[in-house]
């Protein structure tokens, strides 16, 4: 039933975009995410998607595996063309019955597939070249800040890792305890919808409860070990910036400086 | 008849670059009334060789043929099937569910289509073989020490009365008592119900003792296939693969290395006793006829 979950879906290779320090990568995209909403011409898209087509080609990422995480927003992206394309008033170009689709809508709507196309593409190439790990622990650094306004960075940055690395545990468990009442004759397939609902109890309890005792048990492993909160906490592979990581802030900070550019200089006092 | 597992392969992640091989072209026959160790390493495949033989994973490729027909064929019936080839899992307890033993026990008759009453008797009749009396009845499973859990849990499987019971490490886990009441248990079901037993188990101790026959499983493939006397003579190959005969027949070679003429065919505590017994006492005689 789970067998296909997959999360953190990291593609091992060795390229530059996987050496690069996870903040890096957070921060990078993030800032990518802010300058596609600050374009609003055309020649801003193309540097973007020049600049995000070749940080695909440095990944090294097959470019079926970036693709695949389209597949999940095909259906936002056609609503969000539709509406934008026949809900934008303007020059009419097309007239159908009630509906018109003007050069503005025309404009508009393309510009959004654009971004959201971007948006994802430059998403999916941070999970698959990031590990969930790594990306906990730059979460961590980059919000480390926020200590001081109380908000509990390291308990949230330990909790995301427990979770997801509870998750394959707790999948494993469910198709388990899936099988083991399966030869007891159990049937999860057949029925209408409250019979299913019905069928999970004998599935849901024990796993719950042996989700209850992995924590437990984890609690209990943490505290032997004097596990204490973040305070004074080392880690075994800290976050140590390289030369890389600089050249990589200077490129993309030269993007950011290209789009801005773009956004605030006139067309016309360019050249 | 019995079940008849014809030369199966079954393959994890078909298709992906994490293709792996758990059971590799494996044959082997389970007639009606054995009682058979099913041995491996962890990993061997074994775990998996025994989710196909009731239909719970359906081989990559080869046939499985109970009573003669193919498990996997059009119209098959295989609930039915896992009421005839009960399965207990490896920490069974951890499937128990319901608010009071009794009816957890009498989830597997439920799904079976039983009446109330029929139910209520399978349930209390299994509850009874793992000598869990009445006074159990309305007790949480979640209550229950770690041995009456796990003997609860194997009376669900019983509940529904299989004739062939398949048991992956039924005692794992537990201490020395609880495993000898487990095995005990197991053996009871032969001996008592005439059920076919397949233990799983990679321990040679726990099955020497009470199996007909073993199968030895290493690398997806059936390594040995017979008596317990002629898979110990394979003691070589068997520790090469990382397992152990059972500690009396190292304690017979050690004793005959050191130039007592003791048989190390035994199995058994009991058996290795007699023989130390007899070969002592006939040195003994020697001595003394000197």
């Amino acid at each position: 039933m789970f067998k296909s979950i997959t999360l953190g879906q990291y593609y091992p290779s060795d390229s530059i975009l996987h050496k690069l320090d996870p903040r890096v990568k957070v921060i990078a995209t993030f800032g990518y995410i802010i300058s596609l909403f600050l374009i609003n011409n055309f020649t801003g898209y193309i540097i973007a998607g020049a600049f995000l087509a070749v940080c695909v080609g440095l990944s090294k990422v097959p470019l079926r595996f970036i693709l695949n995480g389209m597949k999940g927003i095909l259906f936002l992206l056609l609503i969000t063309v539709i509406f934008n394309l026949f809900l934008t008033p303007g020059t009419p170009v097309f007239r159908f019955w009630k509906l018109q689709i003007t050069m503005e809508g025309i404009v508009f709507a393309s510009k959004m597939a654009i971004r959201l196309i971007f948006l994802i593409i430059c998403s999916t190439l941070m999970t698959l070249t990031t590990t969930p790990n790594q990306l906990t622990d730059a979460l961590e650094s980059i919000g480390r800040p926020l200590t001081v306004l109380h908000v509990p960075v390291h308990e949230v940055a330990m909790m995301m890792s427990i979770a997801l690395r509870f998750i394959p545990i707790l999948a494993e468990e469910t198709d388990k305890i899936e099988k083991a009442q399966m030869a007891r004759g159990a049937d999860f397939e057949s029925g209408g919808l409250i019979q299913k609902i019905k069928a999970m109890v004998p599935l849901l309890v024990p796993l719950f409860i042996s989700a209850f005792r992995r924590a437990n048990d984890l609690a209990m492993a943490m505290e032997a070990r004097c596990y204490r909160g973040g305070d004074g906490r080392t880690k075994m592979k800290p976050l140590v910036y390289e030369k890389r990581d600089a050249a990589a802030y200077t490129i993309f900070l030269a993007f950011l400086a290209v789009i801005i550019v773009l956004r605030f200089v006139p067309a016309g006092r360019m050249i | 008849m019995g079940l008849l597992i014809d030369n199966i392969t079954y393959i994890y992640n078909e298709g992906s670059v994490m293709a792996t091989n758990a059971i590799d072209g494996v044959t082997c026959e389970i007639p009606d009334g054995q009682f058979i160790g099913l041995i491996g390493h962890t990993g061997s495949g074994k775990s998996t060789l025994v989710q196909t033989m009731n239909g719970l994973l359906r081989p990559s490729s080869g046939k499985i043929l109970y009573n003669g027909e193919d498990i996997w064929g059009e119209n098959y019936d295989r609930r039915k099937l896992r009421a005839e080839v009960g399965l207990v899992f490896q920490y069974p307890e951890h499937q128990l569910f319901e608010a009071d033993v009794l009816t957890d026990v009498k989830f597997g008759p439920k799904n079976l289509g039983l009446s109330q009453e029929e139910q209520e008797r399978r349930a209390k009749k299994a509850l009874e073989l793992v000598g869990m009396g009445e006074e159990y009845y309305e007790v949480s499973p979640f209550e229950l020490s770690g041995g009456q859990k796990r003997r609860a849990a194997i009376a669900g499987v019983l509940a529904m009365e299989p004739k062939i019971m398949i048991l992956d490490e039924p005692t794992a886990g537990l201490d020395p008592k609880g495993r000898d009441e487990i095995l005990g248990l197991v053996s009871d079901m032969h001996t008592k119900l005439h059920m076919t037993i397949v233990l799983v188990s990679h321990s040679m101790d726990d099955v020497a003792k009470y199996v007909e026959r073993i199968i030895v499983m290493n690398n997806a493939k059936i390594m040995l296939d017979g008596t317990p006397r002629e898979v110990f003579r394979h003691g070589e190959e068997l520790e090469n693969v990382g397992l152990s005969e059972p500690q009396v027949v190292y304690i017979c070679q050690y004793l005959k290395q050191r130039g007592m003429n003791i048989p190390t065919e035994v199995l058994t505590v009991d058996e290795a006793a007699q023989a130390i017994l007899k070969a002592a006492g006939k040195k003994e005689s020697e001595n003394s006829g000197v």
